[in-house]
C-alpha cells in the first residue's frame, strides 16, 4: 500500500505533520501475546469476578435468572447485526419483534400506546417530563425524593436546558410513601408532571390512585416511574397514571456494569402526539395481509426536524428484543409467579431484620441495621459469598444505618438467614 | 367557491371577521393539495396568536403543513369537532371544519388580506 502511495514508510505519510503534535516516544504497552496467552489472562481476569456469590444489591438493577432462550433468539445474525431499519417496512421481522414488544409493555403498564423502547429508564424520564410539558404548556416538573437519586440527575441535567423547573417532594418518615401534604403544598397551576416511582426506590409500593387525583385537581400529568419490572407482574397496572416511564433491565438484560439497559416510555393514547421515538403500527399490504409499518412519524426528526418531540432518534432495539422474548417465555401466568416468589423471598427477610418504614412493599425494602454498620455488615457477608445491601446514607444522608435489601428468585434461605444474622453479629 | 366576505392568506388560511372577532381556517384549495386530513394540531383556548407565526399543523397522509395565523390576537375557541373527525376538513373546509376564532388585537390587519377575487385568481395561476 506505501508503495501504491509512493512514500517509503510510515514515517514519510505522517511527515507533514509538525513535530510538537507528534507523540516521539513507543507506547507503553506490553509486546504481542500469543491468543492462547490472551484467552488464558481474560480467563484469569474472570475468575475475580464474584461469580456465585448471591446477591441482594437492588437499588435500580436487579439479579434475575436470564432464560437460555433469550440469547439464543437475540444471537441470531437478523436481529444481532442489523442496523437501524431505515427502510423500515422491509424488516417485516424486526418491525413484528417490536409491535409485539410496544403490546405486552402496553398490557403490563395499563397504557394505551408505548414506544419501541429508550436508552434506560433514567433517559426515560426526562423524556416523559417533557412531554408533559408539552402537553400542558406548563415547565414545573414535581418528583418525589423516593424517585431513583440518579434518575433525578438525569432529570435535572436534562431540564437545564429544556426550561424545566425540577423541584422535589419528600416521602413520609414513617411509611416512606410519598409525603402527600408536601406534594399538595406544592402542587400548582404552573406543574406540568407529578412524579413518583412505585415500588419507589425504599422498596415502597406507593398509591398511585392517591396521587393522580393531587396532581390532576391541579391541571398537571402524573408520571409513573418503576426500576423493577417484575412488580408488574403482581401489582395492580399504574391505570391512573398519565405516562409511564421505566427500566426494563429486570426482564433477562444483564447488569453489565450498568448497560446497556433498555428503557420503556408508554402513555394514555391522547398524548400519543407528543411521545418521541419510533411506534409501529399494525396494518394491511397490498395484498390484504397483516403487515407491520412505523407510524406517527411526523413526531420525528426526520420529517420536521425543527417540531420533533424529542432528539431521541435511536432506540435499545437489540435489548428490548432480549425484554421482549422475556416477556413470551414467562407470560402472564409467568411473570406472576415470578412476582409472588420475589415477593414470598423478601418478606421471609424482612420478617427477621427491623424495617426501617412501614409501607407495602415488593421485593426490596430498607432495614436498619441496629446500630451496626453498613459497610460491616457486608463485608461480614462477603466472606460467605454474599453480596449485601446499599447502604442508604450514599444518597440520603437522613438515612443512617440503613441498608436497601433486595431479594429476587435468585436468594435461597440459608443466604437470606445470613444476611439475618450478620445484621445481629457482624463487628 | 371562494366566499366574498371571507379573507385569505397566499399560505392559504382564510379568516371570516365578524365584529370584533375572525374565524379561521384553511381554504379549499389548500385541503385539496394535502389530499385526506388525519389529524390537526390547534393552540389552546387563551394563547397568543400573531400574524405570520405558527398557529398548529395539519397532518395529511402524505404531509404535515404548518397553519399560520392571518390575524393577530387572543385565540378564544377551538373547533373541537376536528380532534374526532378531521376528515371534515376535506369536506366543508369553509363552513363546518374552521379551526380557531380569534379577537382581534389588531383589526385593520385583516385588511390587508386577499380578497376571494384575488385569492381565487392567484390560486389558478398557482
Amino acid at each position: 500500500m506505501l508503495d501504491t502511495l509512493g512514500v517509503s514508510g510510515i514515517e514519510e505519510l505522517f511527515a507533514h505533520l509538525p513535530a510538537e503534535v507528534r507523540f516521539e516516544r513507543t507506547l507503553d504497552i506490553p509486546a504481542g501475546k500469543s491468543e492462547y496467552d490472551i484467552v488464558d489472562y481474560f480467563r484469569a481476569r474472570g475468575e475475580e469476578n464474584a461469580n456465585g456469590y448471591a446477591n441482594f444489591l437492588g437499588a435500580g438493577v436487579y439479579h434475575h435468572y436470564r432464560p437460555v432462550l433469550v440469547d439464543t433468539v437475540v444471537s441470531r445474525g437478523e436481529f444481532l447485526t442489523s442496523y437501524t431499519p431505515y427502510q423500515a417496512e422491509i424488516s417485516q421481522g424486526t418491525l413484528t419483534t417490536i409491535f409485539e414488544f410496544q403490546t405486552m409493555i402496553c398490557q403490563l403498564t395499563g397504557m394505551d400506546a408505548a414506544n419501541a423502547s429508550m436508552y434506560d429508564g433514567s433517559s426515560a424520564l426526562p423524556e416523559a417530563a417533557m412531554m408533559a410539558m408539552r402537553v400542558t404548556g406548563r415547565d414545573r416538573v414535581l418528583v418525589a425524593r423516593s424517585v431513583h437519586p440518579e434518575y433525578r440527575e438525569v432529570l435535572r441535567t436534562y431540564a437545564l436546558h429544556q426550561g424545566m423547573e425540577v423541584e422535589e417532594f419528600g416521602y413520609d418518615a414513617e411509611s416512606g410513601l410519598i409525603d402527600t401534604a408536601d406534594l399538595d403544598k406544592k402542587v400548582n397551576g404552573q406543574t406540568a408532571a407529578v412524579v413518583l416511582q412505585s415500588p419507589n426506590f425504599f422498596g415502597i409500593i406507593e398509591n398511585v390512585k392517591q396521587a393522580a387525583a393531587i396532581a390532576h385537581a391541579h391541571g398537571a400529568l402524573l408520571v409513573f416511574m418503576f426500576t423493577e419490572a417484575v412488580s408488574l407482574g403482581l401489582l395492580e397496572p399504574p391505570r391512573d397514571a398519565d405516562i409511564v416511564a421505566g427500566e426494563l433491565q429486570s426482564f433477562a438484560i444483564p447488569p453489565s456494569y450498568g448497560g446497556p439497559f433498555a428503557g420503556i416510555l408508554a402513555c394514555k393514547e391522547k398524548f400519543i402526539r407528543q411521545i418521541p421515538g419510533r411506534l409501529v403500527g399494525e396494518t394491511k399490504d397490498a395484498h390484504g395481509n397483516r403487515a407491520f409499518c412505523l407510524t406517527l412519524s411526523t413526531r420525528e426528526q426526520h420529517i420536521r426536524r425543527e417540531k420533533a418531540t424529542s432528539n431521541i432518534c435511536t432506540n435499545q432495539a437489540l435489548i428490548a428484543l432480549m425484554a421482549t422474548v422475556f416477556m413470551t417465555i414467562y407470560g402472564k401466568q409467568g411473570l406472576r409467579e415470578l412476582a409472588s416468589q420475589n415477593l414470598s423471598k423478601a418478606h421471609y427477610l424482612a420478617g427477621k431484620v427491623r424495617r426501617r418504614f412501614s409501607g407495602p412493599f415488593f421485593n426490596e425494602f430498607a432495614a436498619v441495621c441496629n446500630g451496626r454498620d453498613a459497610e460491616k455488615i457486608n463485608q461480614s457477608l462477603e466472606k460467605k459469598k454474599i453480596v449485601g445491601g446499599l447502604a442508604l446514607d450514599r444518597f440520603y444522608p437522613e438515612l443512617k444505618n440503613t441498608m436497601l435489601l433486595c431479594c429476587t428468585e435468585m436468594i435461597r434461605r440459608p443466604q437470606m438467614d445470613a444476611v439475618a444474622e450478620a445484621f445481629e453479629t457482624a463487628k | 367557491m371562494y366566499p366574498e366576505n371571507f379573507r385569505y392568506t397566499k399560505e392559504h388560511e382564510w379568516v371570516n371577521v365578524e365584529g370584533d372577532t375572525g374565524t379561521v381556517g384553511i381554504t379549499s384549495h389548500a385541503q385539496e393539495e394535502l389530499g385526506d386530513i388525519v389529524y390537526v394540531d390547534l393552540p389552546k383556548v387563551g394563547s397568543t396568536a400573531e400574524k405570520g407565526k405558527t398557529l398548529g399543523s395539519v397532518e395529511s397522509v402524505k404531509a404535515v403543513s404548518d397553519i399560520y395565523a392571518p390575524v393577530s390576537g387572543e385565540v378564544v375557541a377551538v373547533n373541537e369537532l376536528l380532534a374526532t373527525a378531521p376528515e371534515k376538513l376535506n369536506e366543508d373546509p369553509h363552513g363546518l371544519a374552521w379551526l380557531v376564532k380569534i379577537k382581534l388585537s389588531a383589526p385593520a390587519e385583516a385588511q390587508e388580506l386577499l380578497s376571494a377575487a384575488d385569492y381565487q385568481a392567484y390560486v389558478g395561476a398557482e
